[in-house]
């Protein structure tokens, strides 16, 4: 570093020294920003995992201010919400931006995870990528689900109640569990309280450390890339992959490109449609939590009903919350049911393609029979079987159809 | 830019899904057709509010002061025309019948109406208000079967009944079933005033569900059009970047 | 793929100063994007609509207000004090000054404009003032009668603080020489009529 002689500059350049000396910050950036080499050939798809991380600090940040004016008693928490959203200055954009917020945290997970199906991003070495990333969703469903009760409004109340009661399906302990979860004899204070708590406090640290070790595992390894080449295997004399460029500048201008493509959707939907036709928040909701009406219909949430739509397969309760758990679970067995020799979707054959698109197409026909009162029971079966078979008879299909042979350099 | 075009399409393609829900919800409902920036309309809606509806139904969240700041109405206006009883400008907007009461005359106390236009949508408010019925036994409505709650605009609206058929089913039962209805005595209002004054009202419980409505999308109008700059500009930065990359 | 043998995936960046320009754009409209975001979260800090309420006008019943009395009424979370002062009460204000820090009220923000002269109010009688010491916010005692205190010898009638010892006059101007700086506050007020005084609102054209 060349000698300043201006004496602002020089001590500046003496602190940074004395931070680095003690806290290694250089190697940080070089190793996560300037240093880590991203394949280059990136598509739209890879903007999700950035937004995911913008929308977690969105959360996070009007979480904490919504925290400062909502009130967790069963007595005063509905009201404590209108107030925010009536006399506390601009209460009313932090909590349509937390609300949305919500929402839009699903749709580029979904996209991002849906990417990670696309390309192979789970295949060998990044199984542990996957399976940080699968924890992070688990995650973000509880997290979701408790965040929701706190409105305390009629969905919030009896959706808590539909919900917790799944878990008394659980053999021999299952009433005990249900009243241990509760606190109560039915959903009340000490459950809003409690949800209150994980919401804010617990699981949001658990969020946060789960979103480290998905990082820290993903530059262990690298970024795959729409080929799903290995830009490890072709470096030049510096050892930089001649396919990778610098993750800074390059990816982080990049990314905030699509952060601007994002925030101005966002902001429409926070400005101009904020309860997103019913489906960001629920009209029921307006209504406060009363145990003594239950309303009509309880569909929970947009992004559960494909999972709520499994549950109702089966007429057994017990059968329902295992398969309803299973079709979460499941995806953290992907890595190993993959046995396809190449990643991309770009060099598979067509039973891969296939396969993938009637999953796409099963997902979201399962969110909508989710949604529905008077869904027919034969067709949730079917689309359900279709979902399971997409993972139980992927090694089958990926182990037997013919694969094109993956070029050694990223195409453009 | 092609791949965001393509996903732009395919989230068009997505959006006809919401439909469901709407029109779940709508049923069979008339359009309300309300213009919740017209102030005129919101402080007409007040002053009928306040005469017609607030005997019963309060609104817990609404402060009187509010009116001040979002109808542009004056203090000395709201305290002489909208303040009834001894209630204070700062006061919420409470009905003033005693909770026992109520249950005595309704069998239940009139619920509060601050998130109703949220809840039921303002569809449902301006049907409701429209749909009254008179039979032998008394009120009907064709939003809310049997409703608890009288027909209070009746003077306005004059009565009506309802105008049935007879259908025989493929099993050859006969049932009577509604299938429109028709003024039997005029009101005080032709319909199409009547549909003004319950417009009104239902504008007002509109802008009293959500306050902020009057702003937000004002607001967000600029954020949109920054948010369009601050893109545009960081489209070039990362085309100027890219531009090191060898394809 | 023509140049998979070439070592450089980069080339030399060809317009600097574009590259300049328009990185210092997006920073600075990005900047603005960030500071302007963060103001609904600041102002939402702000006391709201339920706050303000509270904090409304309190009009107080003066009528019965024997001189030489003082009663206490809540205004924002201050004890208010409206003192009915006697005539001798008035005439102990004048020839203080040496011993005051402030005789004159020139800390613009401790009173409104038409409570800055000698008796720190609109009609000399009637004293309103924000009870709350200026030094660190405890509320004075009154010790109206003149004659020596344990804390002053030479005591004309005043406040005093007993969390610190300051001592303020009774038109709540400071004494030197104590920790407090300042002279008392004067809330914004007005006299509806004779027997009602409104605390929270200027008196009508004044500003």
């Amino acid at each position: 570093m060349a000698k300043s002689a201006n004496p602002v500059a020089r001590s500046v350049n003496a602190v940074d020294e004395w931070v680095n000396e003690r806290a290694g910050v250089k190697d940080f950036y070089k190793k996560h920003l300037s240093e880590y080499w991203a394949p280059k050939n990136f598509n739209i798809w890879y903007f999700f995992g950035s937004l995911s991380m913008l929308v977690l600090v969105n959360q996070l940040l009007t979480g904490i201010f919504l925290t400062m004016h909502y009130k967790p008693d069963a007595e005063l928490a509905f009201a404590s919400v209108e107030y925010i959203m009536r006399d506390v200055e601009w209460g009313w954009l932090i909590r349509y931006m937390h609300s949305t917020g919500a929402s839009l945290f699903f749709v580029v997970v979904y996209l991002h995870m849906f990417r990670a199906l696309l390309y192979g991003s789970y295949k060998k070495p990044r199984e542990l990528v996957w399976i940080l990333g699968v924890a992070i969703f688990l995650v973000l469903m509880a997290i979701s689900f408790m965040g929701y009760v706190l409105p305390w409004g009629q969905m919030s109340f009896w959706g808590a109640q539909v919900i917790i009661s799944l878990f008394g399906a659980v053999p021999v302990i299952g009433p005990d569990l249900i009243e241990w979860i509760r606190g109560d004899f039915l959903v009340a204070d000490a459950t809003l309280t409690r949800f209150f708590a994980l919401h804010v406090v617990a699981l949001p640290m658990v969020l946060l450390l789960l979103v480290v070790l998905h990082l820290a595992a993903l530059h262990e390894v690298g970024s795959n890339n729409p080929d799903g080449v290995d830009i490890k295997a072709k470096k030049d004399a510096n050892g930089k992959p001649l396919d990778g460029v610098a993750f800074h500048p390059y990816y982080t201008i990049k990314d905030i490109f699509g952060a601007g493509v994002f925030l101005l959707i966002a902001a429409f939907i926070v400005f101009f449609w904020p309860e997103g036709g019913g489906y960001f928040l629920k009209p029921d909701n307006f209504v406060e939590a009363d145990p003594l009406v239950t309303p009509e219909h309880i569909p929970p949430v947009w992004y559960f009903t494909a999972f709520y739509a499994i549950l109702q397969a089966v007429p057994n309760k017990l059968a329902g919350v295992i398969l309803m758990g299973g079709a979460v679970l499941i995806l953290f067995l992907v890595p190993w049911l993959d046995r396809s020799p190449v990643r991309s979707i770009r060099y598979r054959g067509w039973p891969s393609k296939i396969a993938l698109t009637l999953f796409v197409i099963t997902f979201i026909r399962l969110s909508m029979l989710g949604v529905s009162a008077d869904a027919n029971i034969m067709e949730i079966r079917f689309w359900s079987i279709l979902y399971f078979a997409f993972f139980l008879l992927m090694p089958v299909w990926t182990s037997l159809e013919s694969t094109k042979p993956v070029p050694e350099r990223v195409t453009t | 830019m092609k791949a965001l075009i393509r996903c732009l399409a395919l989230a068009a393609l997505l959006l006809p899904m919401s439909a469901p829900l709407y029109a779940a919800k709508a049923g069979n409902l008339d359009s309300a057709g309300t213009n919740v920036f017209d102030r005129a309309s919101l402080q007409r809606g007040a002053s009928l509010y306040v005469q017609y509806c607030m005997g019963c139904h309060s609104m817990q969240f609404q402060r009187f002061q509010r009116l001040v700041d979002d109808l542009d109405l004056s203090e000395e206006l709201v305290e002489e025309f909208l303040i009834l009883g001894d209630l204070e400008i700062t006061d919420y907007m409470m009905s003033s019948m005693p909770y026992a009461d109520a249950v005595e005359w309704f069998g239940k106390a009139p619920p509060d109406l601050s998130l109703t236009a949220r809840s039921r949508g303002p569809d449902w408010i301006f049907s409701f208000l429209r749909g009254y019925y008179l039979t032998e036994t008394g009120w009907n409505n064709t939003v809310l079967e049997n409703p608890a709650m009288p027909h209070v605009l009746w003077d306005l609206q004059g009565v009506q009944r309802a105008v049935t058929e007879t259908v025989t089913d493929s099993d050859g039962n006969e049932t009577t079933v509604r299938v429109g209805l028709e003024l039997q005595r005029e009101g005080r209002l032709s319909p199409a005033e009547f549909d003004g004054v319950v417009r009104d009202i239902t504008a007002f419980m509109q802008y009293v569900g959500e306050p902020a409505i009057l702003v937000r999308q004002r607001i967000g109008v600029w954020v949109l059009l920054f948010l369009s700059v601050f893109t545009f500009l960081s489209y070039l930065l990362y085309k100027e970047y890219w531009k090191d990359i060898k394809k | 793929m023509s140049e998979t043998e070439s070592l450089e995936s980069e080339r030399p960046v060809a317009d600097p100063s574009r590259r300049r320009l328009l990185l210092a754009g997006t920073s600075a409209v990005g900047a603005v994007g960030v500071a302007a975001a963060a103001w609904p979260f600041l102002a939402s800090l702000r006391p709201s609509q339920r706050a303000l309420v509270v904090g409304a006008p309190v009009e107080v019943f003066i009528g019965n207000l024997e001189p030489g009395q003082i009663v206490r009424v809540q205004w924002r979370g201050s004890t208010i004090g409206i003192l009915r002062r006697t005539e001798s009460m008035l005439a102990q204000l004048e020839g203080l000054a040496p011993r005051l820090r402030d005789p004159d009220s020139s800390v613009a923000d401790q009173q409104p404009e038409y409570a800055r002269n000698l008796h720190r109010s609109i009609r000399p009688e009637y004293l309103v003032l924000n009870m709350h010491c200026t030094h660190l916010g405890c509320v004075p005692s009154i010790f109206p009668e003149v004659g020596p205190q344990p804390f002053d010898a030479n005591w004309r009638g005043g406040f005093f603080c007993g969390c610190h010892r300051s001592t303020f006059d009774l038109a709540g101007r400071v004494f030197s020489g104590v920790p407090a700086g300042r002279n008392l506050l004067i809330p914004p007020h007005s006299f509806v009529d004779d027997e009602h005084v409104i605390i929270g609102v200027d008196p009508e054209g004044a500003v």
